[in-house]
């Protein structure tokens, strides 16, 4: 059924729901009876008893529907087919699907012509079956929230309560994100380790996964050691390390502590576009301008600098990460009682003997909180670094190189024509459960020691 | 005793004023680092894309005989789709260059017009009225002429280090002196979707994918950012699951956006059996995303009602839930609509999760609907920033232009919405 009628149909049963609910309270009122909700409240209950339950059905259906129809079909596909491996299962099934929409162009046609009929029926029973579902609950649901309708039934808080319910599912939201990403990252990264052995996999100094898939074979040995991705990564991150955090904290200082207010006012926003500046256009910035640049500039040296350098790379990540240096220290900075400036003052320091004997130490776990939060979107980081950096898993610490990222293999191993079940799309995963576990360590410690720190001075 | 104290300290005087100079000035260079680099990149992405919103047109008069397009029939709907619209093109060329013979030089002069101009010349005759008769028409010229007319291409470099033979190069100069060939406003690359061809190629499609992708995660993100910060600053009880909530919430915040998109690969595309490269998945993604940031401004935005609306309110009798939904909720609406913004120009400049759920795919089509096959505009700027002619490069900065321009205007919005409704209590 197309989307626009079912939207609406939808519509349309919740102004009945709702106009029937509250007419019908407007005449329990008018036959003298009171009323212990306002007759709102009684419509918008008859919405939720006569609509919600049918959309949570259809929701949850349309969900599991073709995941069913899939198995269905592929337990039923004919015995010459039947021992073939997951990945060309998946290519078989996407034929039969595309047969069933009526292209006509399949190697298999022929074989595969009933089970695309199968399909076609599977799908129309399916969705006939889910509306007649949906319909019959929604009717259901109106009947008895229609009984329930009395003067004295407390329709505002049967209402107020399902909002209650409907808003913290709102908040947990977030919760069911995480477990959807730590389950559907490890998962698939076990299946990895499956294939090639964990230790193997951390502590190998020899990454290249296309082997792998020329030879057929699975994991053929050495080829997933994901040491040289870890370098690189640091190696970046440590360029842009060494920009952003001076640059960054300074901004911060002088704009904390110097800068007057119509100065500050003036280029605060305007460090902060920079954070704003999509990664991608850094990403095109490093490799169209800076990249050359830096090697012209290190020819004009005497210096063998690679066009897809990790300097390059790491300056232009840098960059990007200053204005979140600069205002999460500037939060921190500020956040130090005037008491220490005015005691070192009146003890005849200058400003920058104050700034750097009193402020900073004192809010150094502030900073260090940043610094951390800072590393973790630098490690995080992937447009710029899939633009600029390289692809091949060079072994060094000379920033000169072409070294390559977690972040840029992941990219490069997912983007494209794939089967999902190579050990080269599932290392992709791996890597992916180590990003985010370095990260959410990064983070968590970060997060605690910066309220500790607040905690400090409240 | 107190001379000698003084002593010491005028001493050093000069020394601690030089230093406190010098830090100064560390911290004011640290600023102009930051701002130089910022004015760099605009000045660099300015000048390059600049010339992306012009485009080297020629002038040709077209005979549009049927012979010449081989149709034969002009009730007949195919005759007309795969009619020889090229040769017509090539003809009027000759026409205009009798001089040219030999077959190496007409190929260079047919390489003058865009390879795609045979479709535009197809559109065109849509109007069938047209048949046998003489048109005179601007049609794009091809994107290493377009290079010349731009000055990008060196012409005092020896022939064989450049793409463009002497030969074109006279043909190019006798057509400008004719006022044949110009620059005229680009209109493809704001109609037109994907090409491999420069000069064919537009942002449309891809405007299009951003668009049907943050409508989604519009109406996704904000209801439930709004309703999870409502819950977790006016109802949600102390205990270990509100706590563990937070955590999740701060957490997600900060973890990189390709995690995020691994997670719709093999939640949604994997799992639940979506459709690769559509804006319905890249919304739902970027809903992930962003919720973190909604919750949060969300979050702050109500704590800035001040307790006396909730109070005045309760004491009137009305419940807990009307105090929020017709009190405190409209109050805190506009901070809540500027963190929506922002989180909403956050998810049109990110690219790389949706590069996870398949939205990189070469799709010349311009998508029409939630679950057509789409691009979006950072993805579209990534593509062609593959690419190794010239015109693509110009035509990447433009596409960045176009995208920094939508970025700027979101957050204008946001900061006019800001000072609008900002009130101190």
């Amino acid at each position: 059924m197309p989307f626009n009628t079912l939207f609406t149909i939808f519509v349309v049963v919740i102004a009945f729901c709702f106009f029937a609910g509250q007419r019908r309270a407007l005449k329990l009122k008018s036959d003298g009876s009171s009323l212990h909700s306002l007759p709102f409240y009684h419509g918008t209950w008859l919405i939720i008893v006569g609509v919600l339950p049918a959309l949570i059905i259809l929701l949850v259906w349309s969900l599991v529907e073709s995941g069913i129809v899939r198995a269905v079909i592929l337990s039923e596909l004919p015995t010459s087919l039947m021992l073939v491996s997951e990945a060309e299962k998946s290519l078989l099934y996407s034929e039969i699907a595309n047969l069933a929409y009526g292209q006509t162009v399949s190697p298999n046609a022929e074989q595969l012509a009933p089970l695309a009929d199968r399909y076609n029926l599977l799908v129309s029973l399916s969705g006939k079956l889910k509306l007649g579902l949906a319909l019959i609950v929604s009717v259901i649901g109106f009947g008895i929230g229609w009984l329930r309708l009395k003067p004295d039934f407390r329709a505002r808080n049967s209402f107020e309560s399902t909002v209650r319910i409907i808003l913290m599912s709102c908040a947990s939201l977030a919760v069911l994100t995480t477990v959807g990403i730590v389950f559907s990252v490890l998962f698939e990264a076990m299946r990895f380790f499956d294939t090639v052995s964990i230790l193997e996999f951390i502590f190998g100094t020899h990454w290249s996964p296309q082997i792998a898939i020329r030879e057929g074979q699975v994991g053929s040995s050495g080829a997933f050691g994901a040491v040289p991705l870890f370098v690189g990564t640091m190696l970046i991150s440590a360029v842009a390390m060494i920009v952003a955090v001076p640059i960054g904290l300074m901004s911060a200082i002088y704009l904390s502590e110097y800068a007057s207010p119509k100065f500050r006012a003036f280029a605060k926003p305007l460090l902060e576009v920079l954070a704003g500046v999509p990664t991608v256009v850094y990403g095109f910035f490093a490799a169209i301008t800076v990249a050359p640049m830096l090697r012209d500039f290190g020819e004009a040296l005497g210096l063998s600098v690679s066009s897809e350098s990790a300097l390059a790379a790491g300056l232009v990540m840098g960059v990007m990460i200053i204005p979140f240096v600069s205002s999460l220290s500037d939060d921190v900075i500020n956040a130090v009682p005037q008491s220490l400036r005015d005691g070192s003052f009146g003890l005849g320091a200058t400003q920058s003997e104050t700034i750097r004997r009193v402020i900073i130490p004192a809010a150094l776990p502030g900073i260090v909180g940043a610094i951390l939060l800072a590393v973790s979107r630098a490690i995080g980081e992937t447009m710029i670094v899939v633009m600029a950096a390289g692809l091949s898993a060079n072994l060094t610490i000379n920033p000169l190189e072409t070294v390559t990222t977690v972040t840029v293999q992941i990219v490069t191993l997912l983007v494209g024509d794939q089967e999902f079940d190579s050990p080269k799309t599932l290392a992709a995963f791996a890597l992916g459960l180590m990003l985010f576990v370095t990260t959410l360590c990064l983070n968590v410690v970060a997060l605690y020691v910066v309220r500790r720190y607040r905690e400090q001075y409240d | 005793m107190s001379r000698s104290t003084i002593d010491i300290v005028n001493r050093n005087l000069a020394k601690r004023y030089a230093k406190e100079k010098r830090f100064r000035l560390f911290g004011l260079a640290s600023i102009l680092a930051g701002l130089t680099a910022l004015c760099f990149l605009l000045v660099t992405i300015v000048s390059n894309g600049w010339g992306a919103f012009t485009q080297s047109y020629v002038q040709l008069t077209l005979d549009l005989d049927p012979e010449t397009l081989l149709i034969t029939n002009p009730l007949d709907d195919d005759q007309w789709s795969y009619a020889n619209y090229t040769g017509v093109i090539k003809q009027s060329l000759r026409e205009r260059f009798p001089d040219i013979k030999s077959r190496k030089d007409k190929k260079r002069l047919y390489q003058i017009i865009s390879p795609g101009a045979g479709y535009q010349l197809n559109l065109l005759m849509q109007d069938r009225s047209l048949l046998g008769q003489t048109v005179t028409i601007w049609l794009p010229a091809d994107d290493d002429v377009d290079s010349v007319i731009k000055g990008h291409i060196d012409r005092h470099r020896p022939e064989n280090e450049r793409r463009v033979s002497d030969k074109t190069l006279s043909l190019i100069d006798e057509l400008v002196n004719s006022g044949e060939l110009q620059r005229k406003f680009n209109n493809v690359f704001f109609t037109a979707g994907d090409s491999s061809e420069p000069e064919q190629a537009g942002i449309k499609g891809a405007m299009l994918g951003s668009f049907f992708t943050l409508i989604v995660a519009l109406l996704l993100s904000f209801p439930i950012g709004i309703a999870a910060a409502i819950y977790l600053e006016e109802f949600a009880p102390k205990n270990k699951w509100t706590d563990f909530i937070e955590v999740n919430i701060n957490n997600l915040a900060a973890v990189p956006s390709i995690v995020f998109g691994l997670l719709g690969l093999a939640v949604f595309l994997n799992w639940f059996g979506l459709p690769r490269s559509v804006p319905l998945v890249g919304g739902i993604v970027l809903t992930l995303m962003t919720l973190p940031t909604i919750i949060i401004s969300s979050r702050v935005a109500l704590k800035s009602v001040p307790p006396s609306i909730r109070e005045a309110a309760l004491g009137l009798g009305a419940s807990k839930m009307q105090t929020i939904f017709d009190h405190v909720l409209p109050l805190a609406l506009p901070g809540m609509l500027t963190g929506g913004i922002i989180g909403m120009a956050q998810a049109l400049g990110e690219t790389a999760p949706l590069l996870m759920i398949g939205m990189v795919a070469f799709i010349v089509d311009i998508p029409g609907s939630f679950t057509d096959p789409a691009t979006v505009l950072p993805v579209q700027i990534f593509l062609w920033s593959d690419s190794p002619e010239r015109a693509f490069v110009e035509r990447t900065s433009g596409a960045i232009m176009v995208l920094l321009m939508f970025l700027i205007l979101m957050n204008s919005i946001a900061v006019l919405l800001r000072k609008r409704f900002e009130r101190r209590w």
